[in-house]
């Protein structure tokens, strides 16, 4: 990756782009949260460029800004041995922020993590789950309002864990009974 | 095997499969999950039709300490990241605060720091080799594994005075120089240690026995482990030779001459061997470390990083003084972001840091190789046998410290 190469991310994406900069070896571009599955999907597919790996996912909480939160994209491009960071800036009310799972697998985990630490919804996300905490906890611990010494509610005994069975049979027995009825 | 795999196998409607499955619950607390992990599998007879990891019993808050830390106070934090190469972290991270300082460590201190990281990453293969052969039921592997392992952590005992948590590196250097016998140390160490791999290749590589277990399990192909975030020998054992010591290098590696090893099939027995050959490319690059030491300095001479030496901070005031600015209100990182990768043991460790200039960061996240492969497990265990995830999970190398933070 290189200033030019930067310069024309901003060429395709002028409406897009809102700054790039390419400070102590690290470039980054901040994209528009609409544009975001566009710029990824472009970035992955351009084969000068190829980001075809997705290298982690998180987002940072600046409590006094507007917008407060920012997600960030380490990609990494395996044949062309660049890098590039993505910062996509979130609002504070209800912060959602489109999935990137269709254009990389490993979104999939890295964006429950930032769901489960700073409360971002990933919107088309497959499985929007918490992935270090446990379900019934109660705020996101690296959102800075958060204190560091706040303690938990004691929580019930659960009356049923997740269920494998009744899950695997909406997947694949439901769909299988359909299928059979809709046969003549 | 894979995801559609198991899926044309439950839509098949002649196998009658819908009363059949059952839900397992393998760990947390089970000998095989190291680490404390817990799957949760759907089998049909002893074919794994979905499996569901689940993370997060050893979770402690990593990022949310390291943001009420000074700089220098996360070492013993980064320490317990991977407690299996815990040098390896603790270089990583003090590359990625120097990148943020714009200074650049010493010649001495970049060549020790790869002999030692090159130490740590001998001894993080030897624990995943020997575990993984132990539970295929090589117990004698696994001794002369642990065996091989002890006396690397000997030596790193005589350097840092800690055999796991060493905490071992400063911003800008490291804590002390090698001691004076270093060198005929490992010497009379290293022969030791090619009797090891030797051994462990003798006892595990033609055995019948684990080439069946090893063999066509746990593939995963060259696209998809890319996407999913692969890094490390698992990566490198479906083909692509992605290591960041030779594709953007750091320390002394651009210095040193090494192969790296790639499989082609991206299956166990791959990982196993990828593994095997990278023990023995650390033991040459760790001898021509050795023999091209420089010497010079092992620190940065800057005060506003480095602590000054003992004498002045008790027998003077301007020594004195540094010293409790350094302790109290930490070095002083200029406002900005960086991400800071390095070669560990699994893969891609990589640093994300925000800074707002004071002595404390902002924002510290890490990038652990091993949370991407849980995140991608389920795709190489789908569709095979109950009995394969052992060797999968093993040869993944999943360490819990990482995984969880």
């Amino acid at each position: 990756m290189s200033r030019a190469a930067l310069d024309g991310l901003v060429a395709a994406f002028p409406q897009y782009i809102l700054e790039t900069t390419d400070r102590l070896g690290d470039e980054v571009a901040i994209v528009a949260p609409a544009g975001l599955i566009e710029v990824a999907t472009w970035l992955r597919d351009t084969p000068a460029l190829a980001f075809n790996m997705l290298s982690d996912v998180t987002a940072v909480d600046y409590l006094a800004r507007n917008p407060r939160f920012e997600v960030v994209y380490q990609l990494y491009s395996v044949s062309k041995k660049h890098r590039l960071r993505l910062r996509v800036p979130v609002g504070a009310e209800n912060p959602s922020v489109a999935s990137v799972t269709s254009v990389w697998l490993s979104a999939n985990w890295a964006e429950r993590e930032v769901w489960d630490m700073y409360g971002i919804r990933f919107e088309g996300h497959p499985d929007l789950r918490r992935v270090l905490m446990y379900e019934e906890f109660e705020g996101h611990p690296l959102r800075k309002d958060y204190p560091m010494q706040q303690s938990q509610p004691r929580m019930d005994l659960r009356r049923k864990e997740r269920d494998a069975v009744e899950e695997y049979k909406t997947l694949y027995v439901d769909k299988l009974a359909q299928a059979r009825k809709a046969e003549p | 095997m894979n995801r559609a795999i198991a899926d044309a196998l439950a839509a098949a409607p002649e196998r009658g499969v819908q009363e059949d499955v059952m839900v397992l619950n393998m760990g947390p607390s089970h000998p095989a999950m190291h680490g404390t992990v817990r799957m949760v599998l759907t089998l049909d007879g002893e074919t794994v039709i979905k499996c569901d990891p689940e993370i997060g019993y050893l979770h402690r808050g990593f990022e949310k300490q390291c943001e009420n830390a000074t700089w220098s106070q996360v070492f013993p934090y980064t320490d317990r990241l991977n407690y299996c190469s815990p040098l390896l972290n603790n270089f990583g991270y003090a590359l990625a605060v120097e990148k943020m300082l714009g200074i650049k460590a010493t010649d001495r201190c970049n060549y020790i720091r790869t002999i030692l990281g090159e130490m740590a990453r001998l001894a993080d293969h030897f624990t995943c080799l020997g575990a993984g052969a132990l539970e295929l039921g090589a117990m004698s592997a696994f001794l002369y594994a642990v065996e091989a392992r002890d006396h690397i952590w000997d030596l790193v005992e005589e350097v840092t005075g800690a055999r796991l948590t060493v905490s071992f590196a400063r911003i800008g250097g490291l804590k002390e120089d090698l001691p004076a016998n270093f060198a005929e140390r490992w010497e009379a160490t290293e022969p030791r240690l090619w009797d090891v791999i030797k051994k462990l290749d003798q006892l595990s590589t033609k055995n019948r026995i684990f080439m069946d277990r090893m063999m066509n399990t746990g593939v995963i192909g060259a696209d998809e482990a890319v996407s999913l975030g692969f890094t490390g020998p698992v990566l490198r054992s479906t083909g692509v030779a992605y290591d960041i010591r030779k594709d953007s290098p750091y320390f002394a590696y651009d210095r040193v001459d090494f192969e790296v090893p790639v499989g082609t099939n991206g299956d166990n027995y791959d990982r196993y061997l990828v593994r095997l050959e990278e023990m023995k490319q650390s033991i040459s690059i760790i001898r021509q470390c050795l023999k091209g030491l420089p010497g010079g300095p092992l620190n940065v001479d800057d005060p506003h990083i480095m602590l000054p030496p003992k004498e002045s901070v008790y027998n003077s005031i301007e020594g004195m003084i540094n010293h409790f600015k350094l302790i109290f209100e930490g070095i002083q990182v200029p406002a900005g972001e960086v991400y800071s990768y390095t070669e560990a043991a699994n893969g891609e460790l990589g640093f994300y840091i925000v800074s707002n200039g004071t002595g404390k960061p902002y924002k510290l996240r890490v990038r652990p190789p091993c949370f991407y492969f849980m995140g991608g497990i389920d795709r190489m265990i789908e569709g095979g046998m109950l009995s394969d995830i052992i060797p999968t999970f093993d040869t993944i190398n999943m360490i819990g410290g990482e995984v969880d933070r």
